[in-house]
């Protein structure tokens, strides 16, 4: 036991001497890939010791993995990282935190029903013949907040806490087990905006005391204000280094959006001038994640939905089926006022949702091909609840060809599938009995590039078949390319509604950041 | 370079994925290997093993038990457990021994598995409108229906005099016992529920995952009530037959010893507490290999304390085999 109190010695002897002299950190030529995404590539970045360094990007751009590079959270394919001069291998954020890097990630990571000091000190504290010694660790824990300059009560459960003194927590932990440098992963998301001012403050006394912060936000107004230097990401690269001083909101907004070329849309087909309306959406509010949000789709139409990841897109299209409970506003199908109260409702009057999370939302995945497409729908394979099995095959199989699902067999179990193949089935699910309305949300999320492409093929004939069809989507060119008009949604609200020619990158982004568009201050 | 690599990974990925699939069907078929291997080592073991008489034996003697597997896998496999059906065992035969006498065998019957119907919906209830771990609500509703059946019968055994009664438990039909006719029955139609009908893929989807389930359009509480209601409606007709073989009805009557092997049955034949899995003849097979186990160390002539150790030997060898396949890394 006394090893463990030398131990803690040590590492706050550290702690205070390194908190002179915070980490640098090189990346070099990272990659990094997520099965078949590529998240980031051949990324290369200098973090200076003792600077607030901003990563920006869109959703999907490659910020928070490039952080938790940093932090040892994820290994790079390939590449170097190195810390004060010395290349490193990371294999866990234990790893990072010997070298004194460590991270803030968006979930807290805490024991929730301990107190905020024995969080703190949490997997060293001081101890004695076995025994955590109280006294001392009120003693380390008083030192600790002098140094970080921010103090929470120390008896505090940590499951009573707010997120926002969560988060400090967890950056004492850091600062307790000798933390130099910080990646904090989107802090201020889930923050109010007197405790992201807080937090603002907090990170700004940390660089005083000379602790390095790698700063991962889609907050450009908070970077600009915060950040010495900011790193802009887009698909994985690195499009610019500068320090803020020399940035502007709408630069920054231009150098993340930009196209891509090497992923190639269908044409879209034009709406018919005389395409009835489908679904009316009035003024629906739901649950404090959705408010006063209205909007039309026709016959034929691919009506995107863009915005920020939290912005509520998918808590709208939850709300529109009755998946969440709806607390103002109408919905009209063909003109008739309807109220699906439950998915059950909303299948039953033609409305489908393709559910953003095909593992938590979407599929059984440990049940067959055959089970999920015709799940439902089985009232229509099944006489006085008897399956016809011969019947339902037949079905699965037309569809499974039609949407090319590969598999060896529709009997395999979902799982055993690849991304791509299991979106397929999802999308079988819902147009084995074609809906009138198709909500798909992030209907290309994980998915390799051939079948992104099959799925656009997809969407667009569908729209040209005379379905409706809601498309929510992180990737913004394909909410641009596949839409034929386009609602951004920011915090819950719609704040823009483009069509025809207004649809562009600029204005998309301007509306989901909440900024003035680059093209409308001139 | 990179290609020899990559070459490397692809072999390296192979053999674990490989060997986990063996390991898969080692959990799959492992319950069957088993049991054949020890009903051959029986054969050889004891001469009075293999006779008519006694493996129709074991099967009657089995049937309350096979009954509840039956119904238990369904709970199983909705993703819900069901810890009471001992008491409500013990229930359901209380319920009819107080009333055949005065309104008849039909009656009576019909009110004991009403009960247990009853006793199901009030679980099912807990679980889904309750929010109640479904393990947890059991325990306590496992206490109080076996404090109702106390109630209920003073905490006397209660001797049923009509002599039609007995009949259930110990009649013969075709040389075999009505007993093991009514689990057969029971048991078929508990595998054609779960294997050839919409309720019986709601079941599953509803185990393996409720949230996808839910918006599918599935009423998933629905499919966890019947499944409690089922399990409910088993014990009270094993209760019942136990009841009928003894011509008394008893609040304790061994329920808790049956469910317990029931339960494991369940667990032996492969569905998961996680919900999503499990078929009707594994369990039954599970079940058996119970038997055969109890029978063998019976006629073998070897302690019957032993029994117990090596069941719960058997429990830890299928679970721990379950979880390393799980959970070996993909």
């Amino acid at each position: 036991m006394t090893t463990d109190n030398g131990k803690n010695a040590t590492l706050l002897e550290q702690a205070r001497g390194a908190s002179q002299t915070g980490a640098t950190v090189v990346v070099e030529h990272v990659d990094k890939r997520f099965g078949v995404v590529r998240a980031l590539q051949d990324v290369s970045v200098t973090i200076r010791a003792g600077t607030i360094h901003a990563l920006v990007g869109e959703n999907g751009a490659g910020k928070s993995t490039l952080g938790k590079v940093m932090a040892g959270v994820h290994a790079p394919d390939s590449g170097q990282l190195i810390v004060d001069g010395r290349p490193r291998r990371y294999r866990s954020p234990r790893d990072s935190l010997a070298d004194g890097v460590t991270i803030v990630a968006q979930e807290v990571i805490l024991v929730p029903l301990r107190s905020v000091e024995e969080n703190v000190f949490l997997g060293h504290p001081p101890a004695r013949l076995g025994q955590i010694d109280r006294r001392r660790l009120r003693e380390q824990y008083e030192e600790l907040v002098e140094r970080a300059g921010f103090a929470l009560p120390p008896d505090a459960l940590v499951a009573e806490l707010r997120l926002a003194d969560q988060q400090k927590v967890e950056i004492l932990r850091g600062l307790a087990r000798g933390a130099r440098l910080i990646v904090m992963d989107e802090p201020t998301a889930a923050l109010t905006r007197d405790e992201a001012e807080q937090l603002f403050g907090i990170t700004r006394a940390l660089r005083e005391r000379g602790t390095t912060i790698v700063y991962v936000s889609h907050f450009l107004k908070e970077v600009l204000e915060l950040a010495d230097t900011i790193t802009v990401l887009r698909d994985g690269r690195v499009i610019d280094t500068a320090p803020a001083g020399e940035e502007t909101e709408s630069g920054l907004v231009s150098k993340m959006i930009g196209r891509s070329l090497d992923r190639a849309f269908p044409p879209r087909r034009p709406v018919p001038a005389d395409a009835p309306e489908v679904l009316r959406v009035r003024g629906v509010s739901a649950g404090g994640a959705i408010h006063d949000v209205s909007f039309e789709v026709r016959a034929g139409e691919v009506l995107g939905f863009a915005g920020l990841v939290g912005s509520g897109r998918s808590e709208l299209a939850h709300a529109v089926i009755g998946a969440m409970r709806r607390t103002a506003g109408t919905i009209e199908l063909d003109g008739q006022v309807v109220t699906p109260r439950s998915p059950a409702d909303a299948k039953r009057l033609g409305i489908a949702l393709l559910p953003e999370s095909r593992k938590t939302q979407g599929l059984v995945l440990g049940r067959s091909i055959t089970e999920n497409v015709t799940l439902p729908h089985l009232a229509d394979f099944s006489t006085w609840g008897a399956i016809s099995p011969r019947r339902e095959r037949r079905a699965v199989e037309e569809i499974a060809a039609r949407l090319d699902v590969r598999t060896r067999s529709i009997g395999a179990p979902v799982r055993d599938l690849s991304g791509g193949n299991q979106q397929k089935v999802l999308f079988a699910k819902w147009l084995l009995r074609p809906p009138r309305v198709l909500i798909a949300d992030e209907p290309t999320r994980g998915v390799d590039v051939g079948a992104k492409r099959a799925i656009y093929d997809l969407i667009v004939a569908l729209a040209a078949e005379g379905m409706a069809i809601v498309l929510i989507s992180s990737e913004l060119e394909e909410v641009l390319s596949l839409s034929h008009r386009v609602c951004v949604m920011r915090a819950g609200r719609l704040d823009a509604t483009l069509s025809g020619d207004e649809i562009d990158e600029e204005r998309v982004v301007a509306a989901a950041f909440g900024s003035e568009p680059a093209g409308a201050q001139a | 370079m990179s290609t020899v690599d990559a070459a490397v990974d692809v072999a390296a990925e192979a053999t674990p994925a490989q060997s986990r699939m063996r390991l898969a069907a080692v959990r799959d078929y492992g319950i069957v290997v088993s049991f054949v291997i020890l009903f051959v080592v029986l054969c050889f073991a004891s001469d009075a093993f293999l006779s008519k008489t006694n493996l129709l034996n074991i099967l009657s003697q089995w049937s309350p038990t096979l009954i509840m597997a039956a119904a238990a896998t369904i709970v199983f496999a909705s993703g819900g457990f069901d810890l009471s059906i001992g008491s409500i065992f013990g229930l359901a035969g209380v319920v009819v021994a107080l009333l055949v006498d005065d309104v008849g065998i039909p009656l009576a019957v019909a009110a004991g598995i009403g009960a247990g119907a009853a006793c199901g919906l009030f679980n099912g209830l807990l679980m889904t409108v309750g929010r109640i771990n479904p393990f947890i609500a059991t325990l306590a509703t496992m206490m109080m229906i076996l404090g109702v059946a106390y109630l209920l019968s003073d905490g006397n055994l209660i001797a049923v005099t009509s002599t039609g009664f007995s009949d259930i438990g110990n009649g013969e039909l075709l040389g075999v016992t009505y007993t093991v006719w009514i689990a057969a029955v029971f048991i078929i139609a508990c595998s054609l529920l779960l294997s050839r009908t919409v309720f019986g893929r709601f079941v599953y989807a509803v185990g393996g995952n409720p949230e996808a389930a839910w918006l599918s359009g599935i009423g998933v509480n629905r499919v966890r009530m019947v499944a409690f209601i089922l399990s409910g409606v088993s014990a009270a007709l094993a209760g019942i037959i136990v009841a009928s073989r003894i011509s008394t009805g008893q609040a304790d009557a061994g329920g808790l010893n049956l469910a317990l092997d029931a339960l494991t049955g369940v667990i032996l034949g492969g569905a998961s507490l996680a919900g999503g899995e499990g078929t009707i003849w594994r369990t039954v097979v599970g079940v058996l290999l119970l038997a055969l186990i109890g029978n063998g160390f019976n006629l073998i002539g070897v302690d019957a304390t032993y029994q117990r150790i090596v069941q719960g030997g058997i429990i830890l060898a299928a679970v721990g085999l379950d979880a390393w396949v799980r959970t070996s890394p993909r």
